[in-house]
């Protein structure tokens, strides 16, 4: 079974919750309207289609645009060797969707990552703590509002404070901006 | 009066002794537990993890990794450079093996440009000697850790003089012998130098001697193989369940090898055996190195005597794709043509320009699947790079096979995990 057949069955089974399968680079993507269906459909992906390897879940913050999150889940049947991703928005103020623990217990350490880096939540993990950032630390330094350098803090060694040796650097990004150019700082007027 | 004072404080016990006899009487009838603190500085955690255990006397009864003592927050700074600025980060992602991280991560990012079929024959091939090469020389740092954890020290020092030889071989191929950043987006950083396919094949062939002088340390060793038979199994649907890749995946019985489940570069025409575990326990994991570093020997033998253009490239088969939007042109034309100059000018300053889209591409490396999902709004940078760490995923099955072990078990089976914490934590 490829990949492109996975997927529409699991558009047959959820219908308008989930969008066309998209193809590029030979990847099968889904994108799922509804972040709280999550864990049901990958149950189904995992029983009904064979997906039993949750190679890995991601995230991306598209700071500016809403839902803020995406959630990305990638998945893959041993058996069958097909690859599916899946996709999920989250808005910024619920910034919370179903942990999939249940289906694979990998998703523990991935969504516990997720959490630590850019602070969405997983309702039902049981043990959502920090895992890479150190218990305690006040911000989520893979959002795109968290700048490269750091953040100057009161508290001695939570966060740095120095300049960071790329910041100002001709390739340093700033959050936001649709395209490639408005993120490259060179284009934009200098600063008074 | 003094006397009548000690007979009071015997009768009435203090609070202390009153806590643990009500502790008795609630349950824990068969011994106190003690919690104990490894790492994260222990010679047997190979780098900065630790592991909060909870010990019944010498049973581990629960086991808490924690992780991230190494974090360097790698993906963020790949949000704020070009594409070819990151290799050298994926260096210092699994140390031991640079140059298949180098391979990992071109290969990645050509998926996303959609250029890794039009990859010339020669640079496939050089590539797969790098990842063979980075292979053996990680497994037998792993196999020498392993065993020098469990007190047979003469085997690391033996496979550091086999690493040695890969280290000379990535000096001569890349003028680093650690930090070899030799891939470049399309292509390599340059040709394979004269006599270096002369080299490694010496190396191919004192190779399999020193490994059956392994094998005759440790394979039958009654001593060794007490103590990592049996130990830490992982059953196969457990190695599924918690994403297991690379040789623990294989130990535990399933034969899933991205090489040849999902091949890139030419491992489609090379043979190759995929070794698996009947038990998956940690003598099945040593097992599978050892038979994967013997058939890393036979993709080299094979690459030797099949790449394209052979030793001194006579026949000057390209080793990059040949587009000057993805490759720097040679020096020669961009001093003396105007559109080479313009093509290097833009590749240094802006970088590889990328589709947007997005790929998730996996590498079989010598710790598992290394997988980096690239996130792309068009242009010279990445979006969002998240890098997917075999040795991450690995570690988190640790409270999972820690239960129930001695604790004297905790080197062998870390051992038997080989994981790098600077991938873990990156």
């Amino acid at each position: 079974m490829t990949a492109i057949e996975s997927a529409k069955k699991i558009k047959a089974r959820f219908g308008d919750l989930i969008s066309e399968p998209a193809e590029f680079r030979g990847e099968t993507t889904l994108q799922l309207a509804d972040a709280e269906k999550i864990a049901e459909v990958c149950a189904c992906a995992k029983n009904d289609l064979g997906f039993d390897y949750l190679v890995d879940i991601s995230s991306v913050d598209n700071y500016g645009d809403d839902p803020r999150w995406t959630v990305v889940y990638h998945l893959r049947g041993l058996r069958h060797g097909g690859e599916l991703r899946i996709k999920t928005g989250v808005s910024e103020e619920k910034s919370e969707l179903p942990s999939v623990i249940d289906v694979w217990k990998t998703a523990n350490w991935h969504e516990r990552e997720i959490f630590d880096m850019m602070g969405i939540r997983f309702s039902g993990h049981p043990d959502l703590r920090r895992i890479l950032m150190w218990e305690g630390y006040p911000y989520f330094p893979l959002r795109k509002d968290f700048p490269l350098a750091g953040k100057p803090t009161e508290l001695p060694g939570v966060a740095f404070t120095k300049t960071a040796p790329l910041e100002g650097g001709p390739f340093v990004t700033v959050a936001g901006g649709g395209d490639a150019t408005g993120r490259e700082p060179r284009v934009r007027p200098p600063k008074e | 009066m003094i006397f009548m004072a000690i007979v009071q404080d015997i009768e009435v016990p203090d609070s202390a002794a009153r806590s643990a006899r009500a502790a008795d009487e609630l349950q824990d009838a068969v011994g106190e537990k003690m919690v104990l603190n490894m790492g994260p500085s222990h010679p047997a955690t190979h780098g900065v993890l630790r592991i909060v255990l909870e010990l019944d006397g010498e049973i581990i009864t629960k086991a808490d990794p924690d992780v991230g003592y190494l974090h360097r927050g790698d993906e963020k700074i790949a949000e704020n450079m070009t594409y070819t600025q990151f290799i050298p980060y994926t260096d210092r992602l699994d140390y031991l093996a640079p140059l298949a991280n180098n391979v990992a991560y071109a290969l990645a990012v050509e998926k996303l440009l959609g250029i890794e079929k039009d990859l010339p024959p020669r640079c496939q091939y050089i590539r797969v000697m790098c990842a063979e090469l980075a292979r053996i020389s990680a497994h037998l740092l792993g196999l020498g850790a392993f065993a020098m954890d469990l007190g047979a020290v003469t085997v690391f020092l033996l496979s550091f003089t086999e690493r040695e030889k890969i280290y000379d071989l990535a000096e001569a191929i890349s003028g680093a012998r650690f930090t070899t950043s030799y891939t470049r987006i399309g292509g390599v950083a340059r040709d394979l130098p004269p006599g270096w396919l002369e080299q490694c094949r010496k190396f191919c062939d004192e190779f399999i001697p020193a490994l059956n002088e392994f094998e005759t340390l440790l394979t039958r060793n009654r001593i060794w193989v007490d103590r990592v038979r049996d130990l830490a199994v992982i059953s196969k649907s457990d190695a599924i369940d918690y994403g297991l890749s690379g040789p623990n995946l294989r130990g535990s019985g399933v034969e899933y090898d991205l090489r040849r489940n999902q091949p890139y570069l030419c491992y489609k025409d090379l043979e190759f055996d995929i070794p698996t575990g009947a038990v998956g326990d940690c003598y099945d994991r040593y097992l599978v190195r050892m038979e994967e570093m013997r058939q890393s020997v036979r993709i080299l033998e094979q690459c030797i005597r099949k790449i394209p253009g052979g030793a001194d490239n006579q026949s000057n088969e390209p080793v990059n794709v040949a587009d000057g939007k993805i490759t720097l042109p040679p020096k020669q034309k961009v001093l003396s043509s105007m559109e080479e100059l313009i093509h290097q000018f833009m590749l240094v300053t802006e970088g590889v320009n990328c589709p947007p889209g997005e790929i998730y591409f996996g590498h079989e490396n010598p710790k598992g699947e290394l997988g980096f999902y690239i996130c792309s709004k068009g242009g010279g940078t990445p979006y969002r790079m998240k890098i997917r760490s075999p040795s991450f995923v690995n570690l988190s099955i640790i409270p999972k096979i820690f239960q129930g072990a001695m604790i004297s078990d905790t080197v062998a089976i870390l051992g038997s995990l080989d994981f790098v914490m600077g991938e873990c934590d990156r």
